[in-house]
């Protein structure tokens, strides 16, 4: 196996187009070097990203915010005006394995690696992030959403890589937040994941973006309970008609786990208590 | 075509050179190129701790990082926890409180203590279960180990203030 660490994304590009055999990229390895232990996976060629300068970094911009594909979820958690304007979105990234593994991982790992239980996922989508994707053709920037097709399967074409990920600022009168159920407090798979982002105009939701995890082959966005969010103060009427839509909307599967049953009844419990956050964030936020 | 890399790394302060399989994890490196047989294989998946190092300060498993990753950087490693032969606070209590039984996770315990304490010298009993869950212990069931960084970190605050 041949390892190269190149220090521009065109050399990278470069790299991943040459290769015959199998090529993968490093960023954290924490899903990689697993996958390579276990012998499912084989690379004749590793690139590892994490000596090119822009993707070791978070950026602020006018616009918003930039993050590297090789900005490690730690790194991410200590990055203050990011947990400033987007705490669910960190708050989902830390909640990744251990100490030990935050480290290493990355949100743009945890993307590509397409686990339906991936935690940063369900947080990025609702807070409408981008994937700033390169290949030998160029770039192209796509929603989140739209990345994992199906359990460890993405859209990405031979040779592409994730650059970054892309997040508009947060406005003064939105808040997210992050919640996930695991049958263990720590070091453990989401048995339900629920990232919500609010908008609240004159004391009401005005706009809502409700997305679920490990309730389907991929994350999923439920256009029907943030319906039942907009328009209300999130009071209780509001709250019941978002977990009934969100349980409805759950297509899971039996495991070790949770039972699919078990699964639907929480994802709609889960949604109540991070609606409840994301409410009382977007408030206090003005 | 080249499967082997020749890393030059810093590792307990120390410089070091050593010819490296390029898909040979870090964890494997140490035990085998380099002699420091403390960090410990449990798992080899990143579940379990016992090949915790720092890698530039940061905690990592060992076994999910690659030797030639270490090119350029500086690793830790429990071996780099005693000064001049004399024990690290945390290891001296960590004997003191009985806090191992068969001694595999320890070193990986030790080490992810001290991240723990570097950062946040005061740590409630929680943060430290919080901070220690990617640490797996079989034998003791955490109440001692969690007992002992508390007791070193009451001492290590005592002792700073000593010093003013």
């Amino acid at each position: 196996m041949r390892y190269e660490s190149p220090t521009t994304i065109k050399e990278v590009v470069g790299l991943l187009k040459k290769e015959r055999g199998k090529a993968f990229v490093l960023a954290g390895g924490t899903d990689l070097l697993v996958g390579m232990k276990l012998g499912m996976i084989e690379p004749d060629l590793l690139v590892d990203i994490k000596h090119i300068p822009a993707m070791r970094t978070v950026k602020t911009s006018k616009t918003g915010f930039r993050i590297g594909a090789a900005v490690s979820c730690a790194e991410l958690g200590e990055h203050k005006a990011m947990k400033k304007a987007w705490p669910g979105v960190v708050e989902a990234a830390n909640l990744i394995g251990s100490d030990q593994v935050q480290g290493r991982c990355t949100v743009v790992g945890n993307l590509c690696n397409a686990s339906p239980a991936a935690d940063s996922v369900p947080a990025l989508i609702a807070a409408g992030a981008k994937a700033v994707i390169v290949g030998a053709d160029g770039r192209r920037t796509i929603a989140v959403e739209n990345i994992a097709t199906g359990p460890g399967k993405t859209c990405l074409k031979k040779g592409e890589v994730i650059e970054a990920i892309t997040l508009p600022n947060q406005t003064k009168t939105s808040g997210d937040a992050y919640l996930r159920f695991t049958p263990r407090t720590e070091m453990d798979i989401a048995v339900v994941g629920v990232g919500i982002n609010l908008t609240l105009e004159k004391g009401l939701v005005s706009k809502a973006r409700v997305v679920l995890g490990a309730v389907a082959p991929t994350a999923i966005t439920v256009p029907e309970a943030a319906e039942a969010l907009i328009g209300t103060k999130v009071d209780k009427k509001a709250l019941e008609n978002l977990a009934a839509a969100c349980s409805a909307a759950c297509r899971p599967i039996d495991d070790k786990r949770g039972s699919a049953e078990y699964r639907t009844r929480i994802a709609g419990v889960m949604a109540v208590r991070a609606a409840k956050i994301a409410f009382k964030r977007a408030g206090s936020a003005a | 075509m080249t499967d082997s890399t020749l890393v030059s790394t810093t590792i307990n302060g120390d410089s070091i050179e050593f010819a490296c399989p390029n898909d040979e994890t870090l964890l494997d490196a140490l035990r085998n190129r380099v002699g420091l047989t403390g960090v410990k294989e449990g798992c080899g998946t990143g579940d379990c701790g016992a090949c915790s190092v720092t890698l530039d300060g940061r905690l990592v498993c060992s076994c999910l990082v690659l030797g030639v990753e270490a090119s350029g950087r500086e690793v830790g490693t429990v071996e780099g926890l005693t000064t001049n032969g004399e024990l690290h606070p945390l290891q001296e209590k960590f004997i003191e409180h009985a806090a191992l039984q068969c001694g595999v996770c320890t070193p990986g315990f030790l080490v992810a203590a001290k991240a723990l304490l570097d950062k946040n010298p005061d740590p409630s009993e929680t943060e430290i279960r919080y901070a220690l869950a990617g640490n797996l212990c079989r034998c003791t069931g955490y109440d001692k180990i969690v007992r002992a960084v508390q007791a070193t970190a009451k001492d290590m605050r005592k002792a700073k203030k000593k010093k003013g």
